[in-house]
């Protein structure tokens, strides 16, 4: 046996146990859901073979609703989350005295278990008793109490800055280590050409920061989609259905309601989304690689 | 003290203006966590009282003493987290340690594809997989057991660990493979002596942001594949707690500052390596 070979086939040893792993718990299960969403598999013995009728329905019901929430819901939490890691960044990156606490206190929302932030917000948008509404009370701003989670506008919203509030840690870090990459001496001679601090955050940090910017929209946006906790804990996807993304909707079904068919097909439908945004992640990444290298 | 260079001199409106950044920022960050510990302290019978106080009168820990009997599992919700994080963490390592060792040394044919295939395991975390899941744990009988929630939480942690891994092996030189092999090491030989102890730094790191993710994560899966409530990791506990009717509010954010307090101490004892090695990859070498 050659050395080539023997090489070839411990690295495939050394990946076996991993590979089997995922391919149990997580690609079969992927391939199970495909099978699922084409059955009107419940908590019934018997499973018959539907056809497309479980996609027919949602798209029947107020499905499409779900799906433009979803987006919604998703777009600005994903928007917000980047604005405010950058500007998180930009402060923390300045080197002023007792930065490296500042960046120590940054992290206590992402390393915390997420329930637990999620029961703290929880208290905070209580209307009789909660911070939010009792500071907008006495500083004038509102005339009584606000329940935020008691009305579909106000929980939208809420559950939004529950979520950014969770992911804004890791992209305020990233972005950090992404503006510490950049090269010191670019803007030294910057600098010494008379360049103004704005000047140089505009025309260095952040054209320089786009790749970072995208990786992490990315990341960001796949974990937003995917994103139950909060809702489930703070809203349960109420009132009225208006915090209803097509995760929460999906967990209703199939777990709420042991439709385990037209959940899957909910299922699938995320899947199909979630592909379509990798894919276009892989294509924008592509095109701005090959634009560095001409 | 050394003066700093002049570029990053700042005048006196600079700095304030950064000050007031970072003081907005991070009142957004700790505003939950300060408000929550105030209510901790605060009488529940004050607690309700309109109009809202910031600061506590007649604050006290009494809750932090009468929360361990209105949440009687407390402490076993407690050591139901870290018990499971622990051998998540176990496990992830054995899968992990091998496969990013085999994607940072061997050049194979159908490495990228099976690289990218890990990577795209994130994309599905969540409740997509949840009912397919709930049957195969069904199917092998772990429904209400600890398995129940160490398995899954496993496979959703290992495309970032064989990432970070691989990133760290990959800057071994590889002098040190070639060295022992001339000397007639095996490959496994030279994996366990020769990589695995100068690799430890970086292991390490993946054992804790690994930690970090199932000690933080444990939600969805605890849910829904476990009724039990002597297998209940903290956050599900609490949850249960929480959705009463009369939530006692001191006593559930008490109990909540006891659960977070093992991830504050790890946050301060183990910072460089955290910062390191979660935003490792953030840039291109």
């Amino acid at each position: 046996m050659s050395v080539q070979r023997s090489t070839v086939i411990f690295a495939w040893i050394l990946l076996l146990p991993a590979v089997l792993y995922v391919t149990v718990i997580v690609a079969y299960p992927l391939v199970d859901t495909f099978i699922l969403s084409f059955t009107d598999a419940s908590l019934k013995k018997t499973t018959n073979w539907v056809g497309w009728t479980n996609y027919d329905k949602i798209f029947n019901e107020t499905f499409a609703e779900v799906i433009f929430r979803t987006f919604i819901w998703t777009f600005f939490s994903v928007s917000i989350k980047m604005i405010i890691g950058v500007f998180g960044a930009t402060m923390l990156n300045a080197a002023v005295p007792g930065r490296a606490l500042f960046r120590l206190l940054t992290m206590p929302p992402w390393i915390v278990p997420m329930a637990i932030g999620i029961f703290m917000w929880g208290w905070m948008y209580n209307g009789q008793f909660g911070m939010i509404s009792g500071v907008l009370q006495n500083i004038g701003l509102s005339n009584g109490p606000i329940a935020f989670l008691a009305h579909g506008s106000t929980a939208f919203w809420a559950t939004i800055v529950t979520d950014v509030w969770i992911g804004v840690p890791l992209v305020t870090l990233y972005m950090l280590a992404a503006m510490q990459a950049i090269p010191q001496d670019l803007y030294e001679a910057a600098w010494t050409d008379g360049a103004g601090r704005f000047y140089r955050f505009r025309r260095i940090t952040l054209p320089l920061l786009v790749p970072s910017l995208i990786t992490m929209s990315m990341l960001s946006l796949i974990a937003t989609f995917n994103s139950f906790d909060i809702i489930w804990i703070l809203t349960q996807g109420g009132p009225n259905g208006e915090t209803t993304t097509m995760i929460i909707d999906t967990y209703r079904t199939a777990i709420g309601s042991k439709k385990y068919g037209e959940g899957a097909a909910r299922a699938v439908l995320i899947c199909i989304f979630l592909s379509i945004f990798c894919f276009a992640y892989f294509r924008v990444t592509s095109r701005l690689s090959q634009g560095e290298h001409k | 003290m050394s003066q700093p260079a002049l570029i990053n001199r700042y005048r006196w409106y600079e700095l304030v203006g950064i000050y007031a950044g970072i003081f907005v920022f991070l009142c957004f960050i700790l505003a939950p966590f300060v408000e929550g510990f105030l209510v901790s302290l605060k009488p529940l019978g004050l607690l309700f009282s309109s109009p809202y106080r910031f600061w506590p009168e007649n604050g006290s820990f009494a809750a932090y003493y009468t929360m361990w009997e209105s949440v009687p599992g407390f402490a076993r919700y407690i050591f139901n987290s870290f018990f499971i994080s622990t051998i998540v963490t176990a496990i992830v390592l054995v899968l992990v340690i091998p496969a990013a060792y085999a994607f940072a040394r061997f050049n194979f044919r159908g490495a990228g594809v099976l690289l990218g295939a890990f990577l795209a395991v994130n994309m599905f975390s969540g409740a997509v997989l949840l009912i397919p899941l709930f049957r195969l744990m069904r199917t092998f009988g772990v429904l209400n057991t600890y398995l129940a929630m160490i398995v899954p939480g496993v496979a959703f942690l290992i495309p970032s660990a064989i990432w970070l891994l691989r990133t760290y092996m990959m800057r071994i030189p590889r002098e040190l493979d070639e060295a022992a092999f001339v000397d007639g090491a095996s490959h496994f030989y030279t994996l366990r002596r020769v990589i695995l102890p100068i690799a430890m730094p970086g292991i390490t790191v993946v054992a804790i942001t690994t930690f970090i993710g199932a000690y933080a994560q444990q939600f969805i899966y605890a849910l829904t594949f476990n009724s039990k409530s002597e297998y209940m990791p903290l956050p599900v506990g609490l949850f249960a707690y929480f959705g009463r009717q009369e939530v006692v509010w001191n006593e559930l954010m008490a109990a909540s500052f006891v659960g977070i307090a093992p991830a504050v101490v790890v946050i301060f004892l183990l910072q460089r390596y955290l910062v390191s090695g979660l935003t490792a990859g953030a840039v291109k070498q």
